[in-house]
């Protein structure tokens, strides 16, 4: 058996017992990335040389008997908003081409603590705005199961990556479902963490009452394992909640009898597709099959969460990006002839048009006269769809949905419509309004036999129910057994 | 249309952001039919409803004012498109 095909714990095990050096599970996963890499391109920079410095430094504490962590020496790719002291991070824009942060995020410190070792920075939509990684300046990311398809986004480098096995895990980001719904697209596991669990200091803001940082991985297992490095208080985020430590792994039991799981039929109607419902109704089933009681649960609200999502992100989004000025960091247009003119040519020839279309629409959301209509109007709808979840939650342990409409739809299918593609977000934004964390697992195959993802929701702060339901169902059922085909692409 | 050509130019100023006649157009038909999609939001009874600007109960965090080391100003200045004398160079901003 291939190296790169191990699940993050089993490799992390080999390492342990030292049945291989770390160095040959760097050289494997490299001669992974070699071969597939030119299909896929999930990613925008290796980090080779810092890789084997650091797989040197841990195999010598290993070697002396000193423990390297849970995730000691293993592989680990992260999304280009996250940043990474001394290696290039460019939110796949023109704007932060040559961007070299000068400190680590907080998730990249706590990883390395951990022991991983991080191989590279993936693919994503400029400044985490898309449902495709279409809208990157980078390169185009294929979905590994047919390439002439999207991988989802707005992180689905980190998901192609982890889809393909160029990676054991990564670390994504999630504002409106840019976890999730590309874990879907691509048959991994993507978890979206309570909004809080995680620091986002370093973390490059799009929407930061939304914005929440979280990991792909090819099983649950695999998840709990990242979400016990990554999750934690931070003095350096003030919304970074001051919990007491859990360890995810205890909730990996295969038994949910007499879990209480919502169903909510009204608001599952809006506009999936046969496939969808299909694998959904087949999901129920088995639940049923496992001893958990189904309930019908009401959502009323839920369906205006893209509209309530559209307005509140691109508000904070036009009000976090009038950093880029030109000024201290990041690109600076070349002629101008006075301070404004520089400001007006840095912006209109650094920013791509999804980016500039969401700063418009937040700085006329915000604008005088509309500010009540528009921006007070959607943060008091949240209010209701927040206590929609609350009442919810008083019925069942979990929420049960699909993690997207349809399955992954082929390059340049939106280009017509911005606003259809925003629609791809349809069941994964209510979660984010709502700061509730959420998983996407591999729930089955559809339409050309690609993926279809199932998605749990939990209470806030109660992802050890969400891990435990993901992980029975997914300890019985085949979906993540299968690998991606990379059929296509050949046009 | 639900926004003119007139408040698209005026949102885009607002922005710092320079439009072409092409793109004008371009983005006043998509702002349309986003806001049109927002409006749905205007049938919705949210009379008495507190807004929520943040999903935690979050309070100011207030910390000692101790002096700490900060980051290298050579390492800062690395990521400056233009600098002079250990500090970043803009255009000039006063006449």
């Amino acid at each position: 058996m291939d190296l790169y095909s191990l699940t993050l714990a089993d490799v992390a095990k080999k390492i342990k017992a030292k049945e291989v050096s770390i160095k040959e599970v760097l050289d494997d996963i490299y001669s992974r990335i070699d071969t597939v890499e030119p299909k896929v391109e999930a990613y925008i920079t290796l980090t080779k040389e810092k890789a084997y410095e650091r797989a040197q430094v841990l195999q010598q504490k290993l070697d002396n008997g000193e423990d390297i962590g849970p995730l000691g020496g293993v592989p680990i790719a992260i999304k280009d908003n996250i940043s990474t002291e001394g290696v290039l991070t460019t939110c796949a824009s023109k704007m932060l081409e040559n961007y070299t942060p000068i400190y680590n995020a907080t998730v990249i410190n706590k990883l390395e603590e951990a022991g991983a070792i991080v191989i590279g920075k993936t693919n994503m939509d400029e400044f985490a705005m898309g449902s495709s990684t279409e809208t990157s300046k980078q390169k185009e990311t294929k979905n590994p199961w047919d390439l002439d398809r999207v991988p989802g986004g707005s992180s689905g480098g980190s998901a192609a990556a982890v889809s393909a096995q160029m990676a054991y895990a990564s670390l994504g980001s999630d504002t409106g479902g840019s976890i999730r719904q590309p874990a879907s697209y691509c048959s991994v596991v993507g978890l979206k963490p309570t909004y809080g669990l995680i620091s986002r200091f370093g973390l490059i803001a799009f929407a930061s009452s939304l914005d929440q940082i979280g990991p792909f991985a090819r099983t649950v297992e695999d998840a709990a394992l990242m979400l016990n490095a990554i999750a934690g208080h931070d003095e350096k985020d003030t919304t970074s909640a001051n919990l007491e430590e859990k360890d995810y792994t205890k909730a990996l039991v295969n038994d949910i009898k007499g879990k209480v799981v919502g169903i909510p039929t009204d608001f599952i109607r809006e506009g999936i597709s046969p496939d969808v419902k299909e694998a959904y109704d087949k999901a129920i089933e088995t639940l049923k099959g496992l001893g958990a009681e189904i309930k019908e649960i009401s959502l009323e609200y839920a369906k205006y969460s893209l509209a309530t999502y559209y307005i509140i992100a691109t508000a904070e989004a036009s009000s976090n990006l009038g950093r880029y000025d030109g000024i201290r960091y990041g690109y600076r247009a070349k002629d101008f002839k006075d301070l404004d003119d520089l400001y007006r040519k840095t912006r209109t020839e650094g920013f791509g048009s999804e980016v500039k279309r969401r700063i418009m629409l937040g700085t006329y959301v915000l604008s005088s006269g509309y500010y009540d209509a528009y921006y007070k109007r959607a943060q008091q709808v949240r209010t209701l769809i927040v206590n929609n979840f609350r009442k919810a939650f008083e019925e069942c342990d979990v929420i049960m949905i699909p993690t997207a409409p349809k399955v992954a739809f082929k390059f340049g299918a939106h280009d017509a419509s911005p606003l259809e593609m925003y629609l791809e977000d349809i069941y994964t934004v209510p979660v984010n309004i709502a700061g509730l964390p959420g998983i996407s697992i591999p729930g089955g195959f559809g339409e050309n036999n690609m993926p279809i993802g199932i998605q749990f929701i939990a209470n806030a702060f109660d992802e050890m129910n969400l891990l435990q339901v993901a992980y029975t169902f997914e300890q019985n059922t085949p979906y993540h057994n299968e690998v991606p085909t990379m059929r296509g692409g050949n046009n | 249309m639900s926004i003119s050509k007139d408040e698209v130019k005026h949102i885009a100023n607002l922005s710092k952001l320079n439009l072409t006649d092409e793109e004008l157009e371009k983005y006043t038909n998509e702002l349309s039919d986003i806001v049109d999609m927002a409006n749905e939001l205007s049938n919705i009874d949210v009379e008495g409803v507190k807004p929520t600007a943040h999903i935690l109960d979050i309070q100011n965090v207030f910390r000692e004012d101790i002096q700490q080391p900060s980051y290298d100003r050579e390492l800062i200045l690395k990521n400056a498109p233009s600098k002079d004398a250990g500090c970043v160079s803009v255009p000039k901003v006063v006449e």
